[in-house]
């Protein structure tokens, strides 16, 4: 061990087990360079093989090591562990989603949120591949692009009181995601969409509380996107009213 | 879920082959079902990783002779010449597709899609999405997959453990839940693999955890051969320490390479010549730092050895300098290489250099499939990085990769139905009988095993050491022998497995196991086929044999599982068509397709 060392508290919980979630505390070697990451592939690696967590690219841009980082959701490949050094760091799994095991989320409802927006490029009629590739300005690129960013952490999810308190609200990552469609100059499934995005499920039980924004690691700015959809909507909604016969 | 699990198809691998491969089938035949097997969910596959983008033939002074030429040429002409005939045509289709599909590549003025130059590349044809183009090019595909809800199933979380073989032909897969621990028979009419490679048995790497090449193992321990392992990629540019990739595009965006001096030392091998980075002609197609990559890993080795590189906390390094690019520059085309440097390597490439080296980044070997993604394991196909067509011979171009996935993946997905259709499913007491047999090897080798003295990372630590030192850019035959008993060993010592976790419920104790199992098959199979390749071609570079030789070694290694002991190498002639080996040449000299 070398001289510096920094306590992990980490929650574990065991579905075969007693059924109770407890916190374990290890000490770890602290290196300058080290994320939280590092050491928990180090306690796994060398004291507790039993650690379960989820993670791969390690350079932030696959999604999967999202966990509660001192309280806060964070890509723990991209959580230093000298911004917490000397103090303890406690890890727990991403707040407001069911605990498969230890440090493991189950997401499969964020799945099905994402699957309730349509997140595909609608047409109503495809042009032939032969025709070559549909014209898009730099200018149009850009007022999507952005929400393209999303790579499904899920950081939204676990910073967002709406998600905690209401299971059914679709969430930031969705709504951005569908955004990014709605938004894109070759999609023509904005309609489509409405139903999921115009609900109280949908952008209308956004509260603006901004969060979600803030723990993005990828600056997606889904409550940009949030309060981008709310206004789309409520113009939609006068068009209706005012020109009934109009099509939308 | 009720054993066994039926579909008409199975994919092994949810990134852009797999993903690809099941669009194709979904869009083939709408009475077919799929099921995509991953032991991630799609999103986090490696292809998210991949930055700099992807090749097709596009603009009015590019050619498809020119694609192929730079392809061969590149492959130092071990790629298969109808292979990449077929390749280069319909890659343009297949990234078109991309953008129908939603890709958001970047474009130029005329709202037409930009491309790039890239190493080894005469002409610019990468497409691009910024410089996140897998990322983009996967969130494209995974989205697209969802809308054939009901035809592909996914199988999120389940890892493979084994092929389900009977009568010669490949009927099936078991595979874990991880969720549950609960071990299943999959059985299908055709199988597709599209598990990526395996660059984590090197000890540096861009790739991520995952990258064990799982699926390589599982077609190898059922008999097919892997071919060409021995051509592994060392990427020139990540980042000491991490690995972390720093695309190739920073490169093609005018961005140099220098050693201690200051030096673009890349002047003295044999890849042309430097004009001066204010030249408008600069930087130049096949030319120093666009040069391709095998040579440009081995400048650097070179460079250490001559005691020119620089020292960094991380071992040595060159500086890679994109300071000439003005800022508004890097921001709009490299975005993510800054956001890298500033959390990984604590640097602003804005206003200092990016401490860079060479790090394992591709396998050109793999699964051997012909040109339609068949092995020849009647009812196995293979697409994508754990496939070897081949395309990318002893080297690989940047940018061809990405295409690879959705040009071999489309295939493969049409050649798997195209024999679905006149398959009947396996006789289901035999395939049950295996997946019992297996469920009972894991039973005893891992979940209920006690004692055992040997941490998984302790071997899988030694694993990559030696690698890294004996089959890395330079090899010998000392070298290499010295590795393959470090290799020897550690199998004996894997018996010896100290397992904390006999749980059933998402247990990745026992997945790091059996991937650390598959690391060590695939490592074997790549020495010894570095052993008999006794010529230096390409990403293989024997200095106890420093030329190409083509008249005994013009011709794809085959490595077979032989037992316990060392797989047998066969050869395989390389398909030649309009393109006769020739010198491999870049800078001014390069010749230009015809």
């Amino acid at each position: 061990m070398p001289d510096k060392t920094i306590t992990l508290d980490v929650f574990r919980f065991q579905p075969e087990g007693d059924g109770k979630a407890t916190f374990q505390k290890f000490d770890v070697p602290y290196h300058d360079h080290w994320v939280v990451l590092d050491a928990l592939n180090w306690i796994k690696d060398e004291v507790d093989g039993t650690l379960t967590y989820r993670w791969s690219c390690r350079m932030g841009v696959c999604g999967s090591c999202g966990m509660m980082v001192d309280g806060v959701p964070k890509l723990t490949c991209a959580a230093f562990l000298k911004d917490y050094y000397p103090s303890p760091v406690r890890v727990e799994p991403l707040a407001y989603f069911p605990v498969e095991r230890d440090l493991v989320i189950d997401m499969e409802g964020f799945l099905d949120k994402l699957k309730s927006i349509r997140p595909w490029l609608i047409r109503e009629q495809e042009k032939p591949l032969e025709d070559g590739v549909y014209l898009q300005s730099p200018n149009e690129l850009a007022s999507f692009k952005q929400y393209t960013m999303c790579i499904n952490c899920l950081l939204c999810y676990a910073a967002c009181p709406v998600v905690g308190a209401e299971e059914d609200f679709i969430g930031p990552a969705a709504i951005a995601i569908a955004q990014r469609y709605n938004l894109d100059n070759r999609d023509q499934g904005e309609h489509l969409r409405a139903d999921a995005m115009a609900s109280d499920e949908g952008a209308w039980g956004c509260t603006f509380v901004g969060e979600c924004s803030e723990v993005c690691p990828k600056n997606v700015d889904p409550a940009g996107a949030i309060q981008r959809a709310k206004v789309d909507n409520t113009k939609d909604w006068y068009k209706r009213m005012l020109m009934p016969w109009g099509q939308r | 879920m009720a054993d066994p699990i039926k579909h008409d198809i199975l994919i092994i691998g949810g990134g852009g082959a797999g993903l690809r491969a099941a669009i194709a089938v979904a869009e083939n035949d709408p009475d077919l079902t799929v099921a995509l097997v991953s032991k991630v969910y799609p999103m986090r596959s490696h292809t998210v990783a991949a930055e700099g983008g992807a090749a097709a033939v596009v603009t009015d002074t590019d050619s498809f002779a020119a694609h192929c030429n730079d392809t061969i040429s590149g492959a130092d002409w071990l790629a298969d010449q109808d292979a990449v005939e077929a390749f280069v045509n319909e890659a343009p289709r297949e990234l078109t597709q991309m953008e129908h599909w939603g890709c958001p590549w970047s474009r130029d003025a005329s709202g037409q899609v930009a491309v790039r130059p890239f190493g080894g590349m005469e002409r610019e044809r990468t497409w691009y999405a910024a410089d996140k183009t897998g990322f983009h090019m996967l969130h494209t595909l995974y989205q697209t997959s969802l809308k054939y809800e009901g035809r592909i199933k996914f199988y999120d979380e389940w890892f493979v453990t084994k092929l389900l073989v009977d009568g010669d032909r490949c009927r099936g897969a078991v595979a874990i839940e991880l969720r549950t621990g609960l071990i299943h028979t999959m059985v299908a009419r055709a199988v597709i693999m599209c598990t990526g490679g395996g660059g984590r048995i090197f000890a540096f790497t861009t790739n991520g955890a995952i990258k064990t090449g799982d699926g390589m193992a599982l077609a190898y321990r059922a008999g097919v051969p892997l071919k060409d392992m021995e051509f592994v990629q060392y990427h020139p540019t990540g980042l000491p320490g991490t690995g972390i990739l720093i695309t190739e595009a920073a490169r093609s965006e005018g961005g140099i390479l220098v050693n201690k001096h200051g030096h673009r030392y890349l002047k003295d091998y044999g890849i042309g010549q430097p004009v001066d980075i204010t030249d408008p002609r600069h930087p130049q197609k096949r030319t120093m730092e666009l040069g391709p990559r095998d040579k440009l890993s081995q400048a650097f080795v070179k460079e250490h050895e001559k005691g020119n590189t620089i020292k960094s906390p991380f071992g040595d390094v060159v500086h890679l300098d994109i300071r000439h690019l003005s800022a508004k520059k890097i921001r709009l085309k490299l975005p993510f290489v800054r956001e890298l440097a500033l959390n990984y390597a604590g640097i602003d490439p804005i206003h200092e250099p990016i401490p860079v080296r060479p790090v394992v980044h591709y396998m050109m070997g793999g699964i051997h499939t012909d040109i339609h993604g068949a092995t020849p394991l009647a009812g196995l196909f293979a697409a994508g990085e754990c496939a070897c067509v081949s395309i990318n011979g002893a080297n690989r171009l940047g940018s061809n990769s990405l295409t690879e996935l959705l040009v071999f993946g489309a295939r493969a997905g049409a050649a798997a139905v195209a024999f679905a259709r006149e398959q009947e499913y396996g006789k289901l007491a035999t395939l049950e009988k295996q997946t019992n047999d297996e469920r009972r090897r894991i039973r005893e080798e891992f979940l209920t095993k006690q004692g055992g003295t040997e941490r998984i990372a302790a071997l899988r630590t030694e694993l990559y050491h030696a690698m890294e030192k004996g089959a890395g850019i330079y090899r010998t035959e000392a070298s290499l022998k010295e590795t393959d008993r470090t290799l020897e060993s550690l199998h004996g010592r894997y018996d010896n497995l100290q397992i904390d976790d006999h749980s059933n419920c998402y247990n990745t104790e026992l997945t790091s196991a059996l991937e650390l199992r598959n690391m060590l098959d695939i490592a074997g199979a790549l020495l010894h086929s570095a052993l008999e390749r006794k010529e230096s071609r390409g990403s293989h570079q024997r200095t106890d044999h420093p030329k190409r030789d083509d008249r005994k070694y013009l011709k794809h290694s085959l490595a077979y599982r032989s037992g316990d002991g060392p797989p047998k190498i066969k050869y395989l002639d390389v398909v030649i068509t309009k393109w006769p080996p020739a010198k491999r040449v870049y800078g001014a000299e390069a010749p230009t397709g015809t």
